[in-house]
Parts: C-alpha cells; sequence; structure tokens
C-alpha cells in the first residue's frame, strides 16, 4: 500500500482537567475513505478539530505525506493540502454560491476580483459533483440544507486537496439526501483524495466508508475493516463493552 | 430582463431589499416637501442641499463600513470634531501649512481607528460598547485641543474653506465627467459581457445594459444640468460621490471588500474559510475614523472654524441613521456604500424641509427619528425573512 497521505501519532488534546484526544494514532491513505465513529464526548469533534486546523493539539505530530505540519489554522491546513467542511458548513449567508464557494481563495486579475473566471470554475465543480442550485448568484442562505452542503464540500475541492474532513455530514440531511451524499462521498474517493468522515450513524458510514476507527474517551478502541466488520463488533467498541450484542440497546438510546 | 426579474425575486425572499425602497422614500420626502413648500426642489436649495451633504455623507460611509462588518462605531462625531480642532489649531495657531494641518487630522482619524481595532480584536469587546468610552475621551482630547477659548476661526481665504463652501465645477468640467462615467461604464459592462461569453456564462439581454445605460445617462444629465442652472455641482459634493463610487467598487471587487461582507455575515465562518478576521475588522475600522475625520476636515471648510460644538453627539447619530436609512442593515454583511448617499440625501432632505416650512430643531430630530426607526423595522422584518 502506498504511504498514508495523513498521519496523527500519539496525538493529546485536553480542556481543563478532561483530556479529549489521549494519544491517538490514525493513517489515512489516498482513494481511502476512513470512517471516525463514537458516543458523544469520545472525542470526534476534537480529533476533527486537530486534523482541520481549527484546534492545536497539546502533544504529538500531525503527518502530511510524511512531513511533520503544524496547522495552526483553517487556511494554513488547506495550504497543506487538508480542507475541511465542518459541521456548521461555514458558509457566509449573505454572500451567494460563488463568492462562498471562493471565499478566502479569490481568483484575481490584477488587484481586482475575476469573477468571469470564478463563476465559470463554480458550474464546472457543482456539475463535477452533480450539486444542484437554482442560481450561483443566489445568497446561500436562501439555499436548502442539502444544497448548502453541497457548496461547503464543492469549496474544499477548490485547490485539489489531499485530505477532506467531513464533519457529521449526515446529521442535518433526510434520507434521500443521505443518498446523494453518500454518492458524492464515493466520487471524492474516485477522484483520489483520502476523506475522513465522522458520524454518528452506523448503518451510514458502514455504506461508504473503507476503513472504521472507532473512538472512546478519547483513545482510538478499535479499527475495523468495513467491508468484514458486523455491527454488532462497531457497537461493543463505541459502547466499550466486550461481548457484542449486548450493547445494543444502549446505542439505539443514544440516538 | 425576465431573468433579472426572476434573479431579483429570488433576493427579495432571501431577505435583500435592495436600493429600491430607498428610492421610494427620497422620492415620497421630496414630494411631501414640495407639496408644503414650492421653493424645495428649487435648483438653488437643491444645491445647498448636495453641498451640506458632504460632511455627513463623508461621516456616514465610514458608518457603511463598519455596519458591514456588523460593528458600530457611535464616536465617529466625536472623532470628526477632534479632526475639526487639529485642522484648526494646527493651521490657524501653530502656524503649520493647511496640507499638513489636514494630514495631521487624518492621522488621527487612522490612530483612532487602530486602537478601536486593537481593543475588539483582542478583547472581543462589540464596537458599539468601547466606542462609548472613546467618545467621551475623543470629546475630552477635542476640547483640550480647542484651549480655553473653545473656538478657533479659519481664514475665509484658505483652499480648504474654498473648496469646501464655494468651488462648484466648470460646466464643462461637470458635462465631460458625465461624459468619462456613462462611455467608461458602457465600455466596462461590454468588456464583461464579451468575457462571459467566451466563458459560456448566461449574459443579460443587450436590452438589460441598454435600460441601464439611459437611466445612468438621463440620471446624471437631469441633475448637472439642473444644480447648473443655479450654481451648478459642487467640488465637495462631486468629491463625496465620488469617494462612495470608490468605496462601491472596492467593496464589491476586490477580496477587501468580499472579506468585508463575509466577515459581517458570519465572522467565525469567514475566519474558518481562511479570511485574516482580525485584519478585515481592524481595516473597518480605520476606515470608519479616517472618513469621521475628512468629515470634520470638511466641516472646518464650511464653518471656517472648529469649535466645541463641532461634531456633537446628534452628529454621529444622524450619520448612523443615515446610513440604515439608505439600507445598510446593522446586523452586518449587506448594504451598500451607495447607501451612504441615498441615506444622507434624505436626511439631509428632512432638515432643510423642515427648514423650509418653518419648522425647528425638534421638528427635524422627530422626523429624522421617526424615519430610523421605520428603516430599522425593515432591516429586522427582512432579517426575519431571510431566517425562516
Amino acid at each position: 500500500m502506498s504511504p498514508p497521505v495523513l498521519s496523527l501519532r500519539g496525538v493529546v488534546k485536553g480542556y481543563g482537567a478532561a483530556r479529549a484526544l489521549d494519544g491517538v494514532d490514525l493513517d489515512l491513505h489516498r482513494h481511502e475513505v476512513l470512517a471516525v465513529i463514537g458516543d458523544s464526548g469520545a472525542g470526534k469533534s476534537t480529533l476533527v478539530g486537530v486534523i482541520s486546523g481549527n484546534q492545536r493539539p497539546d502533544a504529538g505530530e500531525v503527518i502530511v505525506d510524511g512531513k511533520p505540519v503544524t496547522l495552526a489554522s483553517p487556511a494554513v491546513a488547506r495550504a497543506h493540502g487538508v480542507a475541511s467542511v465542518f459541521q456548521d458548513l461555514a458558509l457566509a449567508p449573505n454572500l451567494d454560491v460563488v463568492e462562498n464557494l471562493f471565499l478566502g481563495a479569490e481568483l484575481t486579475r490584477g488587484r481586482l476580483l475575476d469573477e468571469v473566471a470564478m463563476e465559470r470554475q463554480a458550474w464546472e465543480l457543482l456539475g463535477q459533483l452533480a450539486v444542484r442550485v437554482p442560481s450561483v448568484r443566489v445568497p446561500v442562505g436562501a439555499l436548502s440544507g442539502a444544497q448548502r452542503q453541497g457548496v461547503a464540500i464543492a469549496r474544499s475541492l477548490l485547490g485539489d486537496p489531499k485530505v477532506i474532513v467531513l464533519d457529521e455530514p449526515t446529521s442535518s440531511l433526510g434520507i434521500r439526501q443521505t443518498a446523494e451524499f453518500l454518492t458524492l462521498v464515493e466520487r471524492l474517493r474516485e477522484r483520489g483524495h483520502g476523506v475522513v468522515v465522522t458520524s454518528h450513524s452506523l448503518v451510514d458510514v458502514h455504506a461508504v466508508a473503507d476503513r472504521i476507527v472507532v473512538l472512546r474517551l478519547g483513545r482510538v478502541n478499535g479499527q475495523f475493516d468495513a467491508a468484514l466488520a458486523t455491527q454488532e463488533e462497531l457497537l461493543a467498541a463505541v459502547t466499550g463493552v466486550d461481548s457484542p450484542g449486548s450493547g445494543g440497546g444502549r446505542w439505539g438510546g443514544s440516538r | 430582463m425576465i431573468a433579472n426579474l426572476g434573479l431579483y425575486w429570488q433576493r427579495l425572499r432571501a431577505g435583500d431589499l435592495g436600493v429600491l425602497p430607498v428610492v421610494v422614500l427620497l422620492a415620497i420626502v421630496w414630494l411631501v416637501f414640495q407639496a408644503l413648500n414650492p421653493a424645495f426642489l428649487s435648483s438653488d436649495n437643491l444645491v445647498n442641499l448636495t453641498q451640506q451633504s458632504a460632511v455627513l455623507g463623508v461621516i456616514a460611509l465610514g458608518v457603511v463600513v463598519t455596519l458591514h462588518v456588523g460593528q458600530l462605531d457611535l464616536s465617529v462625531g466625536a472623532v470628526s470634531g477632534l479632526a475639526a480642532a487639529v485642522t484648526a489649531v494646527t493651521s490657524v495657531q501653530w502656524g503649520w501649512s493647511q496640507w499638513l494641518a489636514v494630514l495631521a487630522a487624518l492621522a488621527v482619524g487612522v490612530v483612532v481607528g487602530l486602537v478601536y481595532g486593537a481593543v475588539h480584536t483582542r478583547l472581543g469587546v462589540p464596537g458599539v460598547v468601547f466606542t462609548l468610552a472613546g467618545l467621551l475621551l475623543v470629546t475630552g482630547l477635542q476640547l483640550r485641543v480647542l484651549g480655553p477659548t473653545g473656538s478657533v476661526n479659519v481664514p475665509f481665504e484658505t483652499w480648504l474653506v474654498y473648496l469646501s463652501q464655494r468651488a462648484f465645477l466648470a460646466p464643462a468640467v461637470s458635462w465631460t465627467v458625465v461624459g468619462v462615467v456613462v462611455v467608461g461604464y458602457a465600455a466596462a459592462r461590454l468588456v464583461e459581457r464579451a468575457r462571459r461569453q467566451r466563458a459560456d456564462l448566461p449574459v443579460d439581454a443587450p436590452g438589460t445594459l441598454a435600460v441601464r445605460l439611459v437611466v445612468l445617462a438621463s440620471l446624471l444629465t437631469l441633475v448637472v444640468a439642473y444644480l447648473g442652472t443655479n450654481r451648478g455641482v459642487g467640488v465637495a459634493f462631486a468629491s463625496f460621490v465620488a469617494l462612495v463610487a470608490m468605496t462601491d467598487f472596492a467593496l464589491r471587487r476586490t477580496r477587501w471588500g468580499r472579506a468585508v461582507r463575509a466577515v459581517g455575515g458570519d465572522a467565525d465562518a469567514a475566519r474558518k474559510a481562511g479570511v485574516p478576521v482580525r485584519r478585515v475588522f481592524v481595516s473597518a475600522f480605520v476606515f470608519s475614523s479616517t472618513m469621521a475625520a475628512l468629515g470634520g476636515v470638511l466641516a472646518t471648510g464650511r464653518l471656517a472654524a472648529a469649535n466645541q460644538g463641532t461634531g456633537a453627539v446628534d452628529l454621529a447619530l444622524t450619520a448612523i441613521a443615515a446610513a440604515v436609512i439608505g439600507g445598510t442593515s446593522l446586523f452586518g454583511g449587506r448594504g451598500s456604500a451607495w447607501s451612504a448617499l441615498l441615506g444622507v440625501l434624505i436626511v439631509q432632505s428632512i432638515s432643510t424641509g423642515v427648514l423650509l416650512i418653518g419648522g425647528d430643531f425638534s421638528l427635524r430630530l422627530i422626523v429624522t427619528g421617526l424615519v430610523f426607526a421605520v428603516a430599522i423595522s425593515l432591516d429586522a422584518i427582512a432579517r426575519r425573512a431571510r431566517q425562516a
């Protein structure tokens, strides 16, 4: 297998006395969808924060393409080829689709914005991902949740990142939209990106992931091949119960 | 055209009112005062009105930019007062050249803006709170600079007084500007259209462009021709309009402008997208204070004096009212530099109109306050429509 495009080694991140991440190791390859699952408070959001540059780890290394990097901000992470789609999508509702897509990375001619080139690329990008919007000049605040998410994912693809992080992408989507989203993730894998997805939903990650990492209390509590892992095994790892099956009720309760 | 209407409707439903309601409001104000006193729309009164708009307008332009990033600077009046004091005292009492005095006044504005920007980005205090402290502090400095007499007269024959009071564009110059603007606008539009066609992007129908050009050309022609029957277009007013046009261009066509609007829409989203949010806040506060200082410089010229009353509290409030009445949202991220022009024309029309019908300062404040309240309500309703 090719060397990992993104690795975490011994990453620790604490808030006061509590440790949200306690020595996490992780590898991600190109053409791979890695799902990170875990109960509330297991450390998923903190992990996403560290990878996306939104939070700085207290200890440990983040390695991109074999080189240790310091992801001081989302912009720096992006410059290193790690793009993120945050759970809140991080779109400005008053800006239109084109403006949001290129926010912070606008194309210019001389000192002025090159609206023509940006609009052209926006259509191409949205077309590749089969994201449908009524117009690319409509404020993002007027779009549906699924359309907004499409825009946020399309934005993460600009600059052709090596790694795309999707934080709880299906939490605000309906059933059909979720199905469309899963197809979209497969397109990302085909394009050669390494994809990290966090989710509460075992069904969704099972459908799309190649590998599943289970976080529990800030530690990696098991890695699974998605094609082979059973729901029971995953549940057991999520809840920390050894015997498969006995945790099923608790999982259902926590959803 | 129909596609344009569709897009406008979509924007309307998304809670974006555009410029239309403001133009309607200005028309209503003018018609009402014209009905009450036929002298209101006389060219003499309109020339006065435009000349009086420059000071308040420049200050309101700064307010528009701070509102764009979702902040409110309450001290713009005080800063203009301090700038006026600095201009007058350094040039008259200290014997500095007037250029240097004006630059010093503008520098005061820059420094105040830098301090505000630092306080906001380092401590996270909303502008509306710490600019109140700034208001007191700056007003104190203004009184200190003016000294015990509290008033400094600027000689009538200096260029600053001439430019802000008595300088009018020669008709040939006015018409040349109109020609350059119309031709330039047409050329820019056609070039953009050709680029869009080459890139296979949808373009406006040729009719739409023609209609826009005709509207622009007739508007400018009407203004220049009508004001030309009196003293013409004042240099102060023309400079203010040019400043508005440049700011509008910067807000819509540069990365800075895009960042400003993004930060006002959702500062956290902008940060995650890689916008240098802190720098954007600082630049907005610096812009607003500098414009306030420029307003103070112009006020010194208009009054040929700076005194303790220059830049009183009601000036800041009126400038903020003008920006909001002109269509810039109090909630950040929405508006236009042109709302400084339209809003100031409305506010200034109210004050001259009230004067013409024999009303006093109290009536002027009441009417302005009512119109401001209506503008705030519309802004809030539009915001609710967006969130629904």
